[in-house]
């Protein structure tokens, strides 16, 4: 229990400082630098906590997708750091005392509330603490049974998503010569060939103002 | 002390919640770390999740993290999107230039 006790506390350190990293961090790589330090940290926090499937997930999706993400837009903008940070700290006692007081009053309802909860006999009787328990296979087995439904919501919500980030971020090329498909479907004949009347043989120079006007006449001559 | 209880973990989480709210209150300008320290904030709240699972010997909060963690990809893939929309539009992501929408 030591062992673990041990790498609690080293986990714990480093995700506290990389959370505290990534708001004071002047260059913002620096700051999603620092987010993916505390992605892996919580990931092998919850590795302690006997979350296989979860710790594996965080570290596949949050640091090899979004934090990527993040990484490619930050980059990619050219931000003006200098104008951003000023008066970074003027308003640091203010959020100094919130934090403080936030966080002294979570710890003393959760760890005063919680007080002797380890893991009991009663609860390592259960399947999630007994020897060749599966945690991918016991998350599988509720996911894909009791909430069936909530995932197919998550996976259209995830569908929603991609479409409306690829929808906000799709540009037009100017110099593209690519054809639109519905206007040439709805195309009829009067757009493209208008008949024009004229006459036959050009008379004198003075009717010739009234042929377009009255292209019968033209036609008789 | 010696043994890890349920109590450990929660503060870890609490300390972090609170490292955001923090962040919150000092980048409100930069809207790119405003996202990050809300990603940090749902970190926290997944900790807590796991950490009852854990001890209450009940894999129903880890199936909520999972939805948790869907839904925060959603959320911010979405937001990276408008966000570089913005910087597009105004040539910035400074949270005081955005009142286009004041009335």
């Amino acid at each position: 229990m030591a062992f673990q006790t041990g790498f609690f506390y080293l986990f714990a350190a480093v995700l506290l400082f990389a959370a505290l990293r990534v708001v004071t961090a002047r260059n913002p790589v620096h700051a999603v630098l620092y987010l993916m330090l505390a992605f892996s940290q919580a990931a092998a926090l919850w590795l302690l906590l006997k979350a296989e499937f979860l710790g594996i997930t965080l570290v596949l999706v949050y640091l090899g997708a979004v934090m990527v993400l993040f990484l490619f837009v930050v980059m990619m903008l050219d931000i003006n750091t200098d104008a951003i940070r000023k008066g970074f700290w003027r308003h640091f006692p203010l959020a100094a005392t919130l934090g403080a007081i936030v966080s002294a009053q979570l710890v003393a309802v959760l760890w005063a509330g919680f007080p002797e909860l380890t893991v009991s006999a009663e609860a390592g009787g259960r399947a999630m603490h007994a020897p060749g328990h599966n945690n991918t296979y016991e998350l599988g087995l509720l996911l894909y049974t009791k909430y069936l439904y909530p995932i197919q919501v998550a996976a259209v919500l995830l569908l929603v998503a991609m479409i409306a980030a690829i929808a906000l971020t799709l540009r037009e090329r100017k110099d593209s010569k690519a054809i639109n498909p519905g206007l040439q479907v709805k195309v009829r004949a009067a757009d493209r060939l208008s008949v024009v009347a004229m006459p036959a043989t050009q008379k004198g120079s003075n009717a010739a103002p009234q042929a377009d006007a009255q292209p019968q006449q033209g036609g008789q001559s | 002390m010696s043994t890890l209880g349920l109590g450990h973990f929660l503060a870890v989480g609490a300390i972090l919640f609170a490292i955001s709210v923090v962040g919150i209150f000092l980048n409100r300008k930069n809207l790119i770390v405003l996202l990050m320290a809300i990603e940090l904030m749902l970190l926290a709240v997944n900790m807590n999740f796991i950490a009852f699972s854990y001890y209450l010997g009940d894999m129903q909060g880890q199936v909520f993290v999972f939805f948790i963690l869907t839904v925060a990809a959603a959320e911010s893939a979405i937001g990276l999107a408008i966000l570089v929309l913005l910087f597009r539009n105004k040539r910035s992501i400074n949270v005081d230039e955005l009142n286009t929408l004041k009335g």
